[in-house]
């Protein structure tokens, strides 16, 4: 949106799977999904609930829950995450991969005063004294636009309001001046003129630090004004993904295209909605061939019997799952 | 209840006030001289953002607050005043659908008890056990549900058909109004405009009215005839949806249709960032609430409520802010200073 992004990959994820172990057999909610984010730029991964957007995003923090397990390769500058050891990712990762979640009352430790939390990654990972990382754990805070932080950093977290606390939250993020920033619905819980600030503070930041944003939400619109390339996932894998502009001009999966067209944005009103018929499935009963083709009008034999590989569009910043793109746009 | 006149509105609220005791801190005034009115088979879209009120007024609506001031008519009745088998008829008129339809259904009751459960307070709507079966498949069948699906548990459906539950349950009592609080905003995209187009349809078939509330302008904009714009429990502005949308003049009203993202990224103007949050309701502004975050507030601002109004240079103008200072027809006055 900004500045052109830089070239530097700074995160390169390919054929991710992640698998859910339950005592009623093996689950996969994210199956092969591959994506590069360039230092500068915002790659959003939009999805419906239980697409596996957020799964990917633990996965390559290195935050999965002990049921889940990550297969393929996450790679941050030139170091395999799920590889390497235990030590050596941390090292990695711990400054360099950074995560703000979406509720940030729970994301904070409700019985340390946030001055506190915010000068921990200072203590950790740079080694300073209790008293310059609260120096640095302030200055954070009032990059951050958290009022008079000298004072506020005594307080605890319930005294925040739900903006403030996401403030704390990328600060704590941002600390140490990751090389990536996973946003997981940064601003679902808040609202929409709150949305607003803390969209743009992102976006500053971004640009200050040359971070590569992931942001990972269901909001279409919100994909549109912040982020330079999407991944569209559905049911655990990625249908489509491109340039924004490109992908929400002319969508070539008929999963994305239908999202669009869901979006109420100023159509007329007494004509119905668009909507996609049926729901998403269910992990254990995720469709064979094409994921979405129990859905899809342009579903025929071979999408039942084969799954569409990711493979590129024209002019080859584009990739589609899809047999035939060509018929999205007028199905 | 005597028959309401053609002209009526359903629901006429005038200059409604409540507010809360918060121990130790004082007083919220959660609502604060709010008017507006509702016409039947009409949608009024209800905006605001946290704390603004929204909820007291829907409360307040269905009787489950009282105000401390001000009246509410509902077909030229008090329904404060009723008592009995009046009161008991008045509950029937007014139904709700909530927000979350993973906690608003009881998990231990099946489908067509949940819808059926309604009758159990009111009897005399279908005596027989032969009728309410056949009225539970009707309202299947209306809502878009399988028949077959009756003695299914709530957790066995996705949230899309459990809000065409909550839609079945509400619309089992034939209500006038429905108060529709976030109805989809716990829903996928994909999901959420099969059930705006249920209600819509509904709206149509049945002439119910729909107070919906929403912080989802896109959606209010679709479905509402008319919006109310309400901050820290006063409303800013109200009048015809396409008027508000298109030409707010509140500037808190424009500061919140810009601060909403749009798809069309390419039609985007400057965008109006507002400063600051919106200050506590235990201690808001004097004046105009919102003179804190206003980029075009004077002294006088902060010395007089402004009054809900329209233009001076429309006649008979159902469009109104409350604004010393409206955006009017200028677009330049629509660019907010840094």
């Amino acid at each position: 949106m900004t500045a052109p992004p830089d070239t530097e990959t700074a995160l390169e994820v390919s054929d991710l799977c992640v698998d859910i172990h339950t005592p009623d057999g093996t689950l996969r909610a994210v199956d092969a999904v591959s994506f590069t984010a360039s230092r500068g730029e915002t790659l959003a991964l939009l999805g419906e609930s239980g697409c596996g957007k957020s799964m990917t995003a633990r996965a390559v923090a290195g935050l999965l829950d002990p049921v889940a397990e990550a297969a393929g390769t996450v790679r941050l500058a030139g170091v395999d995450l799920l590889a390497a050891d235990e030590r050596t990712r941390r090292a990695k990762a711990g400054p360099e991969i950074a995560i703000v979640f979406q509720d940030a009352l729970t994301a904070l430790n409700p019985v340390y005063p946030v001055g506190t939390q915010l000068a921990e990654p200072f203590r950790i990972h740079r080694g300073l004294s209790r008293r310059a990382a609260r120096q640095a754990a302030v200055e954070l805070m009032e990059r951050v636009g958290i009022p008079e932080p000298q004072v506020r950093a005594d307080n605890y977290p319930h005294q925040f309001s739900g903006g403030m606390r996401q403030r704390l939250l990328i600060a704590m993020a941002v600390a140490l001046q990751p090389r990536v920033l996973i946003a997981d619905e940064p601003t679902t819980a808040l609202d929409v003129t709150v949305q607003a600030q803390i969209m743009q503070l992102l976006r500053d930041l971004r640009s200050e630090h040359r971070m590569a944003l992931v942001l990972i939400t269901h909001d279409l619109p919100l994909v549109a004004e912040e982020a330079d390339r999407v991944a569209v996932m559905y049911a655990g894998s990625v249908v489509e993904t491109g340039p924004v502009d490109e992908v929400f001009a002319d969508p070539r999966h008929p999963y994305s295209k239908g999202l669009l067209d869901s979006v109420p944005d100023g159509g007329p009103r007494d004509e119905p909605l668009r909507s996609i018929p049926g729901v998403p499935p269910e992990l254990h009963a995720i469709p064979t061939g094409c994921v979405f083709h129990d859905r899809c009008s342009l579903a025929r034999d071979r999408c039942r019997a084969e799954r569409p590989p990711l493979a590129e569009l024209g002019s080859g910043t584009r990739r589609t799952a899809c047999f035939y793109p060509d018929e999205v746009p007028n199905a | 209840m005597p028959e309401p006149l053609v002209s009526e509105p359903l629901v006429a609220v005038q200059d409604v006030s409540k507010s809360f005791d918060i121990r130790a801190s004082g007083r919220v005034r959660a609502l604060d001289g709010v008017s507006f009115e509702l016409g039947r088979g009409e949608t009024l879209g209800l905006v605001g953002e946290s704390g603004c009120g929204k909820s007291t007024l829907a409360r307040t609506l269905l009787r489950l607050e009282r105000p401390d001031s001000g009246s509410v008519r509902f077909a030229g009745v008090d329904p404060f005043t009723l008592a009995g088998k009046e009161l008991l008829a008045w509950r029937r008129r007014v139904q709700m659908v909530f927000q979350d339809p993973f906690d608003s259904l009881n998990a231990r009751m099946t489908a067509s008890e949940i819808v059926a459960e309604p009758w159990l307070t009111h009897r005399a709507m279908y005596p027989s056990a032969r009728e309410r079966t056949a009225r539970v498949q009707e309202l299947f069948d209306l809502v878009g549900l399988r028949r077959g699906d009756a003695d299914r548990y709530p957790s066995e459906f996705s949230g899309g058909q459990r809000q065409r539950l909550g839609i079945a349950r509400a619309l089992a009592l034939q209500p006038d109004l429905v108060v529709c609080d976030e109805p989809v905003s716990a829903l996928d995209l994909s999901v959420q405009s099969q059930v705006l187009n249920l209600l819509a349809e509904l709206q149509q078939r049945l002439g119910v009215s729909y107070l919906f509330i929403s912080h989802d302008l896109s959606v209010v904009r679709h479905v509402a005839d008319r919006v109310v714009v309400m901050y820290l429990g006063r409303i800013v502005e109200s009048g015809p949806t396409e008027q508000v949308f298109e030409r707010p003049r509140h500037p808190y009203t424009a500061a919140l249709l810009s601060a909403a993202p749009s798809l069309d990224r390419a039609a985007r103007t400057e965008r109006i960032v507002l400063e600051g949050e919106i200050p506590s309701p235990l201690d808001p502004p004097s004046g105009c609430r919102f003179r804190t975050r206003c980029w075009r507030a004077t002294d006088v601002c902060a010395d007089e409520a402004p009054p809900l109004v329209g233009s001076p240079h429309v006649a008979d103008d159902d469009h109104g802010a409350a604004c010393h200072h409206p955006l009017l027809a200028d677009p330049d006055t629509l660019v907010a200073t840094p």
